[in-house]
């Protein structure tokens, strides 16, 4: 399947199932066999259009997700794909988060619409393994209703999980919970802040102001993960988008420990 | 092995040189220059010495004999894809010192940066360096400063003064051409050592306590007033290895296509740019701090050494007369 000689050159893996969670949201489920982590990448590549880097946002036996969004050049193309038909893959790439880090604790998921996609393995994980942390909480902020994703995991994890599910803004008559995902932040039961670890995965803006919020609760820096997502042609080390300072996102991260990656200025 | 020769026998040596390796090295383009009546001096394929430019700098440097502006890495069909063959041919390219400090550099990123670039390596591997010297020093370089006016590490060293050719030779393969010139009297043992320069008119002072606060540093909005974002000074440094990923199809079957990766810079337009429309530094100014603190910081910081060979080119180059020696002076003298 992988190029071994060659890592640029991409396999080709079959499409076993389309999940329509949005009008431009859909996740892929990809023929795959081998070692993945959440929050790793594959570069995916539509010959023509070119190559963008998508999360696993789930990991099944022989099988990949990716959820990608109608937004650019290459996504657009990828919606013209159906079950049965082909997409070219390379990776998975990055580091991934690692469960290890979370067990024992208390954890606490803080996601911003596509990205809940790289943190939803990790989310998967510990809904199904509630005996391996203290506590698991999901915190996943949308714009609006109509941009909810995974609609059927959240049903899934409300029955072994805390889930606020909210959104930034509805039409009146909405039931569910309005607002930005710091608002839930201050009021989070938190039993042991020592013992407690956050995942912050979301648009930049997003992660400024939800981890501002989480230092808040004093929740040491330590104790927080994030994962950046950034533009990048190779996702080996070599065409240099991705670069922060002397950090490349693709090789080091894209998921990082806070005490590092606020240090990363773009 | 140090040789003496004369310039005929030079170019009968390298004639049949190359027949088992392209040769590039520095040539004039005559009127190809970016002004009119300008000619371009860069990177091009010779068989004999009259065809190289000695005197003066390359416009640009070696980097494209290992690393294509635009390198095509596979055709796809449907459901195939195939990797282009190159040559059988071996690869000889004349530098000088800075260029040679930077096939390290290149390494550093395409060899030792993740996972080895099938590409390159495929180039690298049957690629051998011949050092031009200096016997005085360009205008904008700073080797001495950078510590690249030396080299030990080439294949082969040439050196022409009027009809006669110097060489040192390392290398086994090249040594056998001068063993058999020497066998038919066209060349002779001398005592050949490279020529370098000690001393730059350009001189570089690199700051030492640089840190996430040179940021703040009011001299990127400045620089970033005058810089234009052409990405000049990226296409010509012999260490910059940024690319970005192209695909094209063809017009007369547009199942068939190829994907390329083309020379980027970081900074034009569009170099961050994600899916949906994130993209980061978007001024000139930061864009011009992302670029000099590689250069003389983030990379030392991986890697151990600066980036920056101090060839000048980039100097040379800058349509806004912008001086990265400067930039770094500055800094430096920020620090006292």
């Amino acid at each position: 399947m992988k190029n071994d000689m060659n890592a640029y050159v991409p396999f080709l893996s079959e499409i076993k199932k389309v999940i329509r969670h949005t009008d431009i949201e859909y996740t892929f489920r990809m023929e795959y066999t081998g070692d993945v982590k959440p929050g790793q990448f594959f570069e995916v590549s539509i010959p023509k259009y070119g190559e963008a880097p998508i999360s696993v946002s789930g990991i099944g036996e022989n099988t990949i997700d990716l959820t990608i969004r109608r937004v650019g050049k290459v996504t657009n193309e990828i919606f013209e794909n159906y079950e049965g038909d082909s997409l070219y893959l390379r990776g998975p790439y990055g580091n991934g988060f690692d469960v290890k880090n979370y067990q024992g604790k208390e954890l606490v998921v803080i996601a911003g619409g596509t990205g809940l996609s790289p943190v939803k393995g990790v989310v998967d994980y510990f809904a199904s393994h509630t005996e391996e942390a203290e506590k698991v909480t999901l915190i996943a902020g949308f714009k609006s209703p109509a941009d909810v994703l995974f609609k059927a995991d959240f049903e899934k994890w409300q029955q072994t999980i805390q889930v606020i599910r909210t959104v930034d803004g509805a039409e009146e008559g909405y039931t569910g919970k309005i607002g930005l995902v710091t608002k839930y932040i201050p009021e989070l039961p938190i039993e042991n802040p020592e013992n407690t670890v956050f995942i912050v995965v979301g648009p930049p803006v997003m992660m400024k102001f939800a981890v501002a919020e989480v230092l808040k609760r004093g929740i040491k820096e330590e104790n927080i993960w994030i994962s950046n997502e950034r533009k990048m042609c190779c996702g080996i080390g070599k065409c240099g988008h991705c670069k922060i300072g002397e950090t490349y996102i693709c090789l080091d991260g894209p998921v990082f420990n806070y005490a590092d990656g606020k240090n990363l200025i773009d | 092995m140090g040789y003496v020769t004369t310039r005929e026998n030079m170019d009968t040596i390298l004639a049949s040189m190359s027949d088992a390796y392209d040769i590039f090295a520095p040539k004039v383009f005559e009127g190809e220059g970016c002004f009119s009546d300008q000619d371009s001096i860069r990177y091009g394929k010779i068989t004999s010495l009259d065809e190289m430019e000695w005197e003066r700098k390359s416009e640009y440097s070696f980097k494209e004999a290992l690393l294509a502006v635009q390198e095509n890495l596979f055709y796809f069909t449907e459901d195939q894809v195939t990797v282009p063959k190159i040559s059988d041919k071996g690869i000889l390219i004349f530098l000088r010192s800075c260029d040679l400090a930077a096939v390290k550099r290149l390494d550093q990123i395409y060899l030792n940066n993740g996972p080895e670039d099938f590409y390159y390596k495929r180039l690298r591997e049957k690629a051998k360096f011949i050092l031009m010297g200096c016997t005085e020093s360009c205008a904008s370089g700073f080797c001495v400063s950078m510590g690249t006016n030396q080299s030990e590490n080439y294949d082969l060293y040439l050196k022409t003064d009027g009809n006669q050719v110097f060489a040192d030779c390392k290398d086994e393969a090249l040594a056998a051409y001068f063993a058999g010139a020497q066998e038919k009297g066209q060349a002779e043992p001398a005592d050949v050592k490279p020529d370098y320069v000690t001393e730059n008119a350009q001189q570089v002072t690199l700051p030492r306590n640089l840190s996430v606060d040179t940021f703040k540093n009011s001299i990127w909005e400045e620089y970033g007033n005058r810089c234009i974002g052409c990405g000049r000074c990226n296409f010509v440094c012999p260490t910059c290895t940024c690319f970005t990923m192209q695909d094209v199809y063809y017009q007369e079957n547009a199942k068939v296509g190829e994907r390329r990766r083309v020379w980027a810079s970081c900074q034009v337009d569009g170099y961050t740019d994600m899916a949906g429309g994130h993209a980061f530094r978007k001024s000139q100014g930061e864009r011009m701090r992302f670029k000099v603190m590689h250069k003389i910081y983030d990379f030392e910081k991986r890697f151990g050494y600066p980036m920056c060979v101090g060839c000048g080119r980039c100097d040379d180059v800058c349509p806004e007369y912008i001086s990265y020696a400067n930039c770094v002076n500055r800094l430096a003298k920020e620090e006292q």
